[in-house]
């Protein structure tokens, strides 16, 4: 199996750790990344009025670039915005045209946007990798924590049922993690509000945290940077049970039986290769 | 005055956002998912009947459209199908646009945030806030 690989800006800062483990993981399933060349920032939000075409330009350059083959992503975020530009060109004819016009590109819309979560689920199938699973995580109790943009709206995003999904429990199911179910498990973080309105980010966070813990969790997994931001540093948390946040694809590599020193190599071992192809 | 302003923000809104404020009923189901309520001083159906009424100058001073954070919540639980998260950013964008200067920018970090936060919260923040 072999995609086309955007890996978006926060993969390359802060978020090095789920890039990293992800490659390790899909590399042992036989699932093979491949980095597209001269890729840009996919503007991180999805512009909501549609004469804003200029934050579009930089997704659909990275649609087009991927020829019509599959492209996956793995942070919440980019996948949100190059699903969203897809379906705005398959709907938009105008906004199609003067967007395709000015990076003169053809692209109409074609082609799989993927989140790596459903190419494990679509592609792989979790019961399939229930059987690679080297090194189960019996006894951790694990929620999922899903967030906005995966999943709204859901009829574009076509991702799983927006008010009760099972794509992140089917795969703590699959690595042999205990599943906790929180009631807040599709409730906003606060996104940017950590930025400009702490006391926002800070209510919304509590309260997720707070009920991921009263159902038993002991860790919470993400594939939203800003997620893990927000659930990590705008908890109020004094004195209580801590709750330890990380992202899907680090539980994936260590049930995978993948240890940190090879997930490093691995991340050099590309990061030459990918030096070399230059 | 209620009414020019009216048609120019109302026409504005439904030719870029395709929603129609005058579609809602006002049942508050996009209030009551909101996860953000406590700090706004306009429930999310207010917005929207002030949209209808045409209180364009109100809508401005509130803190509602900035306080939104685009989690799409109020859209997929709305029964009339309407996207209030494409009219907040509207309302943003509308006001963004006719004014001189930006709501947020780099200055207004501190080193530590510049350090720790993930390059996604920088850039999804300038976007909504600045034009
Ligand atoms: S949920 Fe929809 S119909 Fe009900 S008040 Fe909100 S926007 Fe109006
Ligand atoms: S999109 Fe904005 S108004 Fe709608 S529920 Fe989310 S924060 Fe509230």
């Amino acid at each position: 199996m072999r995609y086309h690989y955007f890996p978006g800006c926060t993969l390359k800062g802060q978020a090095k750790n789920m890039e990293s483990t992800t490659m390790a993981a899909a590399a042992a399933l036989g699932i093979e990344l491949v980095e597209l060349e001269e890729w840009q920032c996919c503007g991180a939000v999805y512009p909501l009025y549609e004469d804003e075409l200029i934050t579009l330009l930089s997704p659909v350059r990275t649609l087009a670039a991927a020829k019509g083959e599959p492209l996956v992503s793995l942070c919440a975020a980019c996948h949100h915005v190059l699903k969203r530009a897809q379906e705005l060109m398959q709907r938009n004819e105008e906004a199609r045209k003067k967007v395709t016009d000015y990076l003169e590109v053809d692209y109409a819309g074609e082609g799989r946007v993927l989140h790596f979560l459903e190419v494990l689920r679509d592609d792989l199938g979790f019961d399939k990798l229930a059987e690679m699973v080297k090194k189960p995580l019996e006894g951790r109790k694990v929620a999922a924590y899903y967030g906005c943009l995966l999943l709204r709206p859901s009829k574009v995003m076509q991702f799983d049922d927006p008010e009760n999904p099972t794509i992140m429990e089917d795969l703590l199911k699959a690595i042999g993690a205990d599943v906790v179910k929180s009631p807040y498990r599709t409730e906003c973080c606060g996104a940017y509000l950590s930025v400009t309105e702490e006391a926002v980010a800070e209510d919304t966070v509590t309260r997720i945290i707070d009920s991921a813990r009263n159902a038993g969790a002991e860790a919470l997994i993400t594939a939203c940077p800003l997620c893990r931001y927000n659930l990590e540093n705008c908890a109020s948390e004094d004195g209580k049970e801590p709750i330890k946040v990380y992202y899907f694809s680090e539980l994936l590599a260590e049930a995978m039986g993948l240890q940190f020193d090879q997930l490093m190599t691995s991340a050099l071992e590309r990061r030459r290769s990918s030096d070399g192809n230059k | 005055m209620a009414t020019s302003n009216k048609t120019r923000l109302v026409d504005e809104m439904k030719m870029q956002s395709g929603q129609d404020p005058n579609e809602c009923y006002q049942c508050a189901k996009c209030s009551a998912a909101c996860p953000v309520t406590a700090a706004m001083d306009l429930l999310p159906h207010q917005v929207i009947r002030y949209l209808q009424l045409g209180f364009e100058e109100d809508l401005a001073k509130s803190n509602t459209p900035w306080i939104c954070a685009s989690c799409f919540t109020c859209a997929a639980r709305c029964p009339r199908d309407l996207d209030l998260a494409r009219m907040m950013e509207g309302i943003r964008l509308v006001m963004l646009r006719r004014r001189e200067g930006n709501k947020f920018g780099p200055a207004d970090l501190t080193p530590e945030q510049l350090e720790k936060l993930p390059q996604q919260a920088l850039v999804s923040g300038f976007r909504k806030y600045n034009k």
